[in-house]
């Protein structure tokens, strides 16, 4: 009896044979597909040819010319680039400079990742406590983010400023040496990731605080009626329920930060000495201060195969499924 | 003023509710206790402090002459406060004009982009065709594509296009979302099938059905996006960098990191413009915070 009606009454409250009616509809459903099919068929190539056209134009044809580039050695003022083959590749994987840089892009990534994951979760965790200021708090955490990346990096560099910065003068007052946050290699890496975390936490925040808000109320309700302290129920409910998240927002940081340049190439331009140099800024620099354009495509297309098998890796790919 | 006595009530219970969800946060996770209360409290002053104080050195030493931002890292100016910075960063410089430039092309990314993704959104979802799934699981793919790695033959091409030094090469190559096609489109599926017959039994051809169901229905998304979209062109550095040398093309961010280098030892003047380029979107945030939050959110996770 309740097995009928929970399939029958959802749809129509009539009671007619169900098993006829059930063959109906689906003769119904596919002639309305055959039908649907005749009447959209073009109107489908319609509404994606515009998206085509600019995807066609400007990503996948630079694509393939990037490919193809990479296979010459194209400079940016020489008129007849000649082939190559394969000769910019082999020269990448010989170049020092490829894995230094590749090396401090990792050291970046890992750098900026973990703080700007942990910091993230507790500003979360201490905004949905739901004290009051919440419109200060978001502010505050928030707006940093929308600052265009050169305001950001005038605002630090005025910071790190040697003489007459915030922070050398701090430490002055507290009776300690200035240091060179822009030109010491040991702390360069240190002040650009300083700065990344400070502009671009906030993202990562809302999130979490998106996450936050999506943990059902009962788990907590059935966790203070046993007893648990809020301690308790921060380490056996809250956490863990933030876990595919935290995965999340792991993820999604590390490819964001893989591709570090804009905050690098304004605060320090690579240096000093080349300390602070990604990957990204040789390809720039490589491109488009030494004009070996072939050589610099190379370069990317390494860069982008890494990307690539990153990604598919399960801890990427396993993700998007969830 | 019928008006308005129409929304207050109606904005004084949603603060309430707010308040209300608020205190059933706060008890949920930091139960009564009042040293949890106190202590959440104190970290989160502090670290709003610290997150607050870039902004209020930078504002602080705008207001300075030049000469008190260049002489000691001091709370307060020894020779008094100053608008001079200001004057002079909105009278002799590019700033309004990169700041038109800015809107300018902003603007019409987020507007393209919301156009070709929506509709080739909706092309995945709702129609049929040959290589649909095909042309889609390329879209899909293409959201791996670094874009910055395709800088250098993107510049060779806008040297052909002769585009370099133009609007529509700052602007063309940001429309290209796959990213937002693949939300859009995740979130066109979840529309109700009956409603799309509906409107076709009425006899609105597919075009009739986008514009007067599918957009009305997807308005939150659909802002969600663009939200996104425009803060992604606003603050576009690398980009534009490239594409354009002509000062009075530049857009905010590349204005600011490659003119007011010629300031030099200007701080109070490179502070001003800083905060000059960052006010629009920083107003903005504060006039739509709530949809803005919710629109990163949402498009950050729906990206997934």
């Amino acid at each position: 009896m309740s097995a009928t009606t929970s399939d029958a009454s959802a749809a129509t409250p009539t009671s007619a044979p169900s098993a006829g009616r059930k063959d109906l509809r689906r003769s119904l459903r596919e002639a309305e597909r055959r039908a649907e099919q005749l009447h959209s068929g073009r109107s489908g190539y319609w509404f994606l040819l515009p998206f085509a056209v600019v995807f066609l134009v400007f990503l996948v044809w630079p694509i393939i010319y990037g490919i193809w580039m990479s296979l010459t050695d194209r400079t940016l003022i020489g008129t007849d680039p000649g082939f190559v083959g394969l000769a910019n590749f082999i020269e990448a994987f010989g170049d020092a400079q490829v894995w230094q840089t590749l090396w401090q892009t990792v050291l970046f990534t890992v750098g900026s990742t973990i703080p700007l994951v942990l910091v993230a979760m507790v500003m979360a965790l201490l905004v949905f406590t739901g004290l009051p200021g919440q419109w200060l708090w978001r502010f505050a955490f928030f707006a940093s983010f929308l600052l265009p990346v050169a305001v950001v990096t005038q605002v630090w560099a005025w910071m790190y400023q040697p003489d007459l910065g915030l922070f050398n003068t701090w430490l002055g007052a507290l009776g300690l040496d200035p240091v060179g946050w822009l030109t010491d290699p040991n702390w360069a890496m240190i002040a650009i990731i300083a700065a990344t975390v400070w502009w671009t936490v906030g993202f990562n925040f809302l999130l979490y605080l998106a996450a936050l808000q999506a943990i059902p109320e009962h788990l907590y309700e059935a966790a203070a009626i046993d007893g648990a302290g809020a301690w308790r129920r921060l380490f056996s409910i809250t956490i863990p329920q933030l876990g595919r998240t935290t995965w999340l927002v792991l993820a999604l940081q590390i490819l964001a930060s893989l591709k570090v340049f804009d905050q690098i190439y304004l605060l320090t331009g690579g240096g000093p000495n080349g300390a602070t140099r990604s990957i990204l800024l040789y390809i720039y620099d490589t491109g488009f201060v030494n004009y070996r354009l072939g050589y610099a495509s190379a370069i990317s297309y390494i860069f982008f195969a890494l990307i690539v098998i990153l990604s598919l890796t399960r801890f990427f790919g396993g993700r998007k499924e969830a | 003023m019928a008006t308005q006595s129409l929304v207050l009530p109606e904005v004084a219970t949603r603060r309430a509710i707010r308040r209300a969800d608020n205190q059933r946060s706060t008890r949920l996770l930091l139960g009564s206790s009042t040293t949890a209360r106190t202590l959440a409290m104190i970290a989160l002053v502090l670290m709003t402090a610290v997150w607050l104080l870039p902004f209020v050195w930078a504002i602080i030493t705008s207001f300075k002459t030049e000469t008190d931002a260049a002489s000691a890292a001091t709370l307060w100016p020894a020779s008094g406060w100053s608008l001079q910075a200001y004057i002079n960063v909105l009278t002799k410089g590019d700033l309004p004009i990169w700041m038109l430039n800015s809107v300018i092309t902003a603007v019409l990314v987020t507007v393209i982009t919301l156009v070709v993704s929506a509709m080739a959104g909706y092309a995945f979802s709702r129609t049929l065709f040959r290589g649909r799934r095909l042309a889609f699981a390329i879209t899909v793919a293409s959201i791996m594509v670094p874009g910055q790695i395709l800088i250098v033959p993107l510049f060779q091409q806008m040297l052909t296009f002769r585009m370099v030094d133009t609007y529509a090469g700052i602007i063309l190559p940001q429309v290209v979302a796959p990213v937002m096609v693949f939300i859009l489109k995740k979130f066109f599926d979840a529309i109700p099938q009956e409603l799309l017959d509906a409107a076709r039994v009425d006899g609105a051809g597919p075009w009739r059905t986008f514009s007067t169901i599918v957009v009305p229905l997807s308005k939150a998304i659909l802002v969600a996006v663009a939200i996104f979209v425009f803060i992604g062109a606003w603050n576009n550095f690398l980009w534009p960098f490239i594409v354009v040398s002509d000062s009075s093309l530049m857009t905010i961010p590349v204005g600011i990191a490659t003119v007011t280098e010629t300031y030099g030892l200007q701080y109070a003047r490179t502070m001003a413009s800083a905060l000059l380029a960052a006010l629009p979107l920083l107003v903005v945030f504060m006039l739509f915070q709530r949809q803005i939050v919710r629109g990163v959110a949402t498009t950050g996770l729906g990206g997934q």
